[in-house]
């Protein structure tokens, strides 16, 4: 692994036991299937795939917000999922997370200065007065009144919500932030303003990201690395550029060419994908996406052997057949 | 020749404690026989309500205006009653709405659903209602639809569900299909099968599309003539080309400025400031003019008149040529 990167994630595995009843025995989602990622300071990572292709699951796994089944983390050269309680703690304050729903993420019943100073607190980074000078200047970072500190979270906009999320999460001074799909749920005209305000503190603060999206317009406007994944691994990986403008895996390519282009004149040949993705609970046995590629080099190979991810060209592609157009 | 649908000063309102809430205040447009017009606009603005409005089916408390009118081929919908009103609703207007889990009947298969919706408008045996149902599903793309037809909502994923949607708004042979936000819920590579559904049923139907989203990226190309909404109130309306060319109100302006794009220069985004008003507090004159960049002198109390702003363009700002009182 890289030594400069700041988070490095190894071969991360997540199945969630589902169902089973008197009938059925209980069948396996398979979230996350060997998942390697590295994050280096001051850093965004972008991951980017399909519902259920496991990117919020990753974020957790990584925050051990839920416990993976194999594999490994580190941050800062620290085990992260076998620190003991203490060092997990120091941990939580350098590694923090904005959750994808800015309704359902904040406490209704506690005031947004609450909900903000919690970390605070539980860290012991202020005391007394000084927690809410803390709080009303994180608010002012985030665009948002002092006054918003005694209100609740239903009395703000999405945007607003998302941004308290934010000021929550910048409020123990981390390092490093997942940000899982901060703005899917926002106006296209607030978007823009939370996209500006997330670059505008990574610039300040030096922060890393790994931002959670699945619209590559907003991750060509964020990322300075794109991983993209499927069934639970990443298919492709590399610079911006490189994955946008020259990509190779064929699920990269569709994914593309359906981003919806508001200019008329430069409109993509649409790429549409037969069928829908594997079920998350039979895992294929050879490449996941085979049962919707239309590569012309695909063949038998695809259906029963797993490609690995490997270098080609200036980006590590999972494809058997990433050499040919 | 009269178009297919007029809708004249449309107005919802909603009875409150401390006075009514007006969502959709004087909607006016028309749409051609085999027109596809997309309804843009971003969350509260009023879209679905206007849609709803079409086949008066506004949720209680809620009435659709004394002064509003809405005519269907020339048959007036505001003074339908019973059998005449059920044969437009799914009938001659089909409707999708937005998100299939929660319009589908969750214990019913959905093969018995899509053969309601046949036989709601036609009465016919059992053998014939079948087969209607069956060639409806492959119309839709489902496959093997003799099988899926016993499948229900929750065994299929988000893209089929959304198919079965189509299927039933398509039931009714209908001359209109109303679309609301149909891929809002879907992955960009499934959102594009739909699209690319809808557009082939439209044209093997000739029937008209009224396709609503908060997204101007799906409208180009895909449809001939774009409204935009904002607060209640259509503020742009132009045939598409010349909406991403020319768009004449600022709010049209500012929403394309916002929006990331995938390819040309990679500058920091024009954000609106703000957020989008709510329908229990319009603003006054011109209800974009909080947020305008280019306001002038009489936005902020007087309401700009509805003119004309280049060719098929029509608009709602004072700043369109010769206005300002
Ligand atoms: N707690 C859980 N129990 C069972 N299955 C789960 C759980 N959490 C996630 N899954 C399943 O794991 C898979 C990956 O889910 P995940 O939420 O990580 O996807 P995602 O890429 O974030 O999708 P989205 O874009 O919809 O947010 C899905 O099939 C999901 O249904
Ligand atoms: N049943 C209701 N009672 C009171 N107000 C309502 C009701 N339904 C909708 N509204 C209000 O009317 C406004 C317009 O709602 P509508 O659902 O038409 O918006 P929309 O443009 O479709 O938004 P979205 O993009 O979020 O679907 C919203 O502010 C909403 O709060
Ligand atoms: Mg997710
Ligand atoms: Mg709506």
């Amino acid at each position: 692994m890289t030594s400069g990167a700041l988070l490095e994630v190894a071969d991360l595995v997540k199945h969630f036991p589902q169902g089973g009843g008197l009938f059925r025995s209980p069948r396996v989602v398979h979230a996350l299937n060997g998942l390697s990622l590295t994050v280096a300071p001051k850093e965004t990572l972008a991951l980017v795939g399909e519902s259920g292709s496991g990117k919020t699951t990753a974020g957790r796994a990584l925050l051990r917000l839920l416990d993976p089944d194999a594999g490994t983390v580190r941050f800062d050269g620290v085990d992260v999922l076998a620190a003991d309680r203490k060092t997990l703690k120091g941990l939580r304050r350098r590694m923090q997370i904005v959750f994808q729903d800015p309704y359902g993420s904040l406490d209704p019943r506690m005031t947004v200065g609450a909900s903000v100073a919690e970390g605070i607190e539980i860290h012991r980074l202020a005391q007394g007065p000084e927690i809410r000078a803390r709080v009303e200047r994180l608010l002012g970072e985030v665009g948002l009144e002092p006054a918003a500190a005694d209100k609740y979270p239903h009395q703000f906009s999405g945007g607003q919500r998302q941004r308290i999320g934010i000021a929550r999460a910048l409020a123990v001074d981390p390092e490093f932030v997942v940000l899982d799909e901060p703005v899917s749920a926002l106006d296209v005209s607030v978007q823009a303003q939370v996209l500006n305000l997330l670059l505008d503190l990574q610039r300040d603060r030096g922060l890393s990201y790994l931002f959670i999206a699945h619209d590559l317009a907003v991750v060509r406007q964020m990322a300075h690395r794109i991983a993209v994944m499927y069934y639970g691994r990443i298919v492709e990986q590399g610079s911006r550029d490189d994955v946008l403008e020259r990509p190779r895996h064929p699920y990269t390519r569709a994914l593309l060419s359906a981003v919806p282009e508001p200019d008329p004149e430069t409109q993509r040949v649409r790429i549409v994908l037969p069928g829908d993705p594997p079920s998350p609970t039979t895992p294929p046995p050879g490449c996941p996406f085979a049962s919707r590629c239309y590569h012309s080099a695909r063949d038998r190979r695809c259906d029963t052997e797993r490609p690995e991810l490997r270098s080609v060209g200036a980006t590590l592609v999972a494809c058997h057949h990433a050499e040919t157009a | 020749m009269t178009p297919l649908l007029t809708v004249d000063n449309l107005r919802v309102t909603f009875p409150r404690a401390t006075g009514p809430s007006t969502p959709v205040d004087g909607v006016s447009f028309s749409i051609d026989r085999g027109e596809r017009v997309a309804l843009v606009g971003e969350s509260g603005s009023g879209k679905s309500l206007t849609c709803l409005a079409l086949l008066r089916l506004i949720p209680h408390p809620g009435v659709i205006a004394a002064g509003s009118s809405i005519r269907l081929d020339g048959t007036d919908v505001m003074t339908l009653e019973g059998e005449a009103l059920r044969a437009i609703r799914g009938g001659r207007i089909g409707l999708v709405f937005q998100d299939p889990m929660t319009s589908l009947n969750p214990v019913l298969t959905v093969g018995y659903q899509v053969q309601e919706a046949v036989t709601a408008h036609r009465s016919m045996s059992r053998a014939e209602a079948r087969d209607r149902t069956v060639a409806l599903l492959e119309e839709v793309g489902i496959p093997d639809p003799a099988d899926r037809a016993g499948a229900y909502p929750h065994q299929l994923s988000g893209g089929l569900r959304q198919r079965i949607m189509i299927a039933i708004a398509l039931a009714g042979e209908p001359d209109l299909l109303v679309a609301d936000e149909p891929t809002t819920a879907l992955d960009v590579t499934i959102q594009a099968q739909i699209l690319e559904l809808l557009d082939r049923i439209r044209t093997r139907r000739n029937m008209a599309v009224l396709l609503i989203t908060h997204d101007l990226g799906v409208v180009a190309g895909r449809t001939d003539r774009v409204m935009v909404m904002y607060a209640g109130q259509l503020i742009e309306t132009a045939p598409t080309p010349r909406l991403f060319a020319a768009p004449a109100h600022p709010y049209t302006q500012a929403l394309l400025q916002s929006m990331p794009r995938l390819t040309g220069p990679l500058n920091r985004l024009a954000s609106i400031g703000g957020s989008v008003p709510e329908p229990t507090a319009w603003p006054s004159g011109c209800r974009f003019h909080p947020r305008c960049a280019r306001r002038i002198g009489p936005c902020a109390a007087e309401v700009p008149p509805w003119r004309e702003a280049g060719p098929a363009q029509e608009g709602r700002c004072w700043l369109i040529e010769g206005q300002a009182p």
